[in-house]
């Protein structure tokens, strides 16, 4: 074979010159990357699959050994690959007394269910055999209640998950406001003006990070008791903002250095005021850091787990304690675990999603000089 | 237009003196350069004149109007600045406007002046680009225009083209002159290029440790500095300047030679000059190598400049070089002894304890 240095590509080449991208070795090697990133992507994304999987799976299939992967409807989608007839030993298909052909589930498969789904958002009751018997034939049910009802529950209310579910974005979402908002001032104060001791305020703004908050809960479940702030929204709200704030003021911080003052300055003498050069022209150069301590905040209020199940007990309690205190009668129901988990991520994947030009795009640079 | 008065104007940090108090009349219509070396405390002064730093003594007046505490936004100058400033997150037209959206200015005759600028500067084609994407002349353009749209009674630039590169610079300044006469306005600009201060100002401030040391037209910085700062800093090479003793009339110079001092010098120098230490200063164009020259050196090194040679003359030990100007066809070999004459009318008395330029009566 004639050598790639004498010949040159096989075919004309059209995404790159460079000779280093073009030559077969380094293709080999672009292959090999491309397999060991998707294999990375597919470790990654695992759990999520899984999680998502487990949503629309029944209790025993949850926990089946081994593990179920293909989800089919009955009578629908995969059902015919998934149920597969019975020979007897001639090679006839098995029949039963009425004649149908006997169809035995594949091990992999599962049939889906939307009881994890429904069952996350009411209250459930056991029935004893009876009692089902006895509200199968209630024509005023609907299609939820059918649902569990082949479960042998009964629903007896709304549950309590769609008010865990609201509370966490109000609290995540007022807290990440207010954090970005005031960690914004103050960062911009830090970054343009000689404050006497500034060092030390730093320093004493980042201190509150530096041991574990969960060492502090008890203290401070002692003074939202004395203030009447245990289990509200307030209490929760302030809670939070205040420990992102550290994080806020020195990110923000470490963004708006980047902004060379010149450009406020330009404002200043263009006829703006302080206020009116920090909000056309910082703001909009700052977005980047903005959207990237957003996010940021946002995760830790959306995840934070410890401050909540402690000072919360039901008015304003978070969604995390309350997905991992779901328990159903007699063990754990998976399926509602998963779907309220499946749930919880939306939020801070759309947010990320919707933010993600801006994380990824530094929007200053090169614009002030090349 | 504006004149700009600063009296007693001064800047401290601490105890230190960026700016030692100082007094400047900047007349209307006039463009006044601020020059010196990086440190000087030239641009502190321009942004005490913007208001973008506080002053911390003395008065600010703008058109009689005194403005020492009053707001960058209240004070009516444009500022440009070195690196520009253009918003990046706008357009090249957003930025031109900004100035005037914050004044209110109607939108009929906002849209005519923008216009107008825009015209005047040829920059109608990048109107819709982002300033990212735009060369480094365009920008220096639209930071112009930016400045120059809100019509205001005083231009401040802070070295604006010291990020061109060498050619650019050459032609932007050409457009800033051009700009500065058909617009008439009260600019003042700092740069440390000597060069371009030469080309642009009316006048010149020369500025050296916090202080100004001379003010005066292009020429009479070049030809008559006030000092031996002035001397050194202004011309490329700078003013030659030797150390000697003036006795009766003549000036003993290092290498044995004497230099017999014009009579027109002889009594401010006596006077001046208590033990006789002086230095002589000339520019390397008022010296001329000649067979009968009354000084007496040796060629040390010799550069070629294009449009005229500069030789390098050693006076005695090679710690006393001057440079002589001589016609581009004329060379020396290394080491040649040559004679040179220094001319009468070009010829500058330092007092080394004062370093100030001895002055004598009438025209000097």
């Amino acid at each position: 074979m004639a050598k790639f240095e004498e010949v040159g590509p096989r075919s004309p080449i059209t995404e790159s010159t460079r000779v280093d991208l073009v030559h077969p070795r380094a293709r080999l090697g672009v292959t090999i990357r491309a397999i060991v990133a998707i294999v990375i992507v597919a470790i990654m994304l695992f759990p999520v699959i899984w999680l998502s999987l487990t949503t629309i799976k029944t209790r025993p299939d949850s926990v089946a050994v081994p593990p179920k992967f293909i989800p089919y409807f009955p009578d629908g989608f995969l059902s015919d690959w998934c149920m597969v007839p019975q020979l007897n030993k001639d090679g006839t298909p098995k029949l039963d007394k009425e004649g149908q052909p006997v169809l035995k589930e594949r091990p992999i498969c599962f049939d889906v269910t939307l009881e994890g789904i429904v069952g996350l958002f009411f209250e459930r009751r056991t029935l004893t055999p009876a009692q089902m018997k006895q509200y199968m034939d209630d024509p005023n049910l609907d299609w939820a209640d059918r649902i569990l009802l082949k479960r042998g529950l009964l629903i007896t209310g709304p549950g309590e998950f769609v008010n865990r579910f609201r509370n966490s974005l109000i609290i995540a979402g007022t807290s990440t406001v207010l954090a970005v908002t005031f960690g914004l001032l103050a960062a911009y104060a830090f970054s343009r003006w000689d404050i006497s001791g500034k060092k030390d305020f730093l320093f004493f703004i980042l201190s509150t990070r530096m041991l574990p908050p969960v060492v502090v809960t008890i203290p401070i479940f002692l003074m939202y008791r004395q203030l009447g702030i245990y289990d509200t929204h307030i209490g929760m709200i302030l809670l939070y903002t205040v420990f992102n704030l550290s994080l806020s003021v020195w990110l923000l911080k470490g963004f708006l250095d980047e902004i060379p003052r010149e450009y406020e300055e330009a404002a200043l003498v263009d006829g703006y005021s302080r206020l009116q050069a920090f909000r056309k022209v910082v703001l909009p150069q700052a977005a980047t850091g903005i959207a990237a301590t957003t996010v940021f905040c946002l995760i830790f209020a959306w995840n934070e787990y410890a401050f909540s199940l402690m000072l919360t007990s039901d008015i304003a309690r978070t969604a995390p304690p309350s997905i991992a205190s779901t328990q159903g009668a007699g063990g754990f129901e998976w399926a509602i675990i998963a779907t309220a988990s499946m749930l919880f991520l939306i939020p801070v994947v759309v947010i990320t999603f919707a933010l993600r030009q801006h994380l990824l795009r530094g929007v200053t640079f090169g614009a002030i000089r090349q | 237009m504006a004149t700009i008065e600063l009296r007693q104007v001064e800047k401290k940090f601490g105890q230190l003196h960026a700016v030692k108090p100082m007094d400047l009349t900047i007349h209307s219509g006039e463009f006044v350069v601020l020059l010196g070396p990086s440190g000087c405390g030239k641009t502190t002064t321009l942004r005490m004149i913007s208001g973008l730093e506080a002053v911390t003594g003395g008065h600010i007046y703008l058109d009689g109007r005194d403005v020492t505490w009053l707001h960058p936004s209240e004070r009516d100058i444009a500022f440009v600045f070195q690196f520009f400033a253009l918003y990046p997150h706008m357009t090249v037209l957003d930025n031109i406007r900004f100035p005037l959206q914050a004044q209110r200015v109607p939108r009929d005759e906002a849209e005519k002046r923008v216009s107008e600028i825009v015209k005047m500067l040829q920059i109608e084609h990048l109107l819709h680009l982002r300033p990212g994407s735009l060369s480094g002349g365009d920008r220096q353009r639209v930071a112009l225009a930016r400045a120059l749209v809100r019509r205001p009674a005083a231009f401040l630039m802070d070295e604006p083209l010291g990020a061109l590169d060498a050619d650019l610079r050459e032609s932007m300044r050409a457009e800033i002159k051009r700009l500065h006469i058909a617009n008439n306005a009260t600019t003042v600009y700092v740069t440390h290029d000597q060069l371009e201060a030469m080309a642009l100002g009316d006048r010149i401030v020369v500025m050296s440790a916090a202080e100004i040391q001379q003010v005066g037209n292009p020429a009479e910085v070049y030809y008559k500095p006030a000092n031996l700062f002035v001397a050194r800093f202004i011309g490329s090479p700078g003013m030659n300047l030797i150390s000697g003793r003036y006795a009766d009339g003549v000036v003993y110079l290092p290498g044995d030679n004497r230099y017999t001092v014009p009579e027109s010098w002889r009594a401010p120098l006596a006077q001046a000059l208590k033990d006789g230490e002086v230095i002589i200063g000339f520019r390397p164009e008022s010296a001329r190598i000649t067979e009968d020259g009354a000084l007496a050196a040796r060629v040390y090194a010799s550069d070629m400049h294009g449009a005229f040679n500069m030789i390098h003359l050693a006076l005695g030990e090679e710690s006393n070089i001057v440079n002589v100007r001589v016609d581009r066809w004329i060379t020396y070999a290394l080491d040649t002894p040559v004679r040179f004459d220094i001319d009468p009318e070009g010829v500058r008395f330092f007092d080394p304890r004062s370093e100030k330029a001895l002055r004598r009566g009438g025209a000097q």
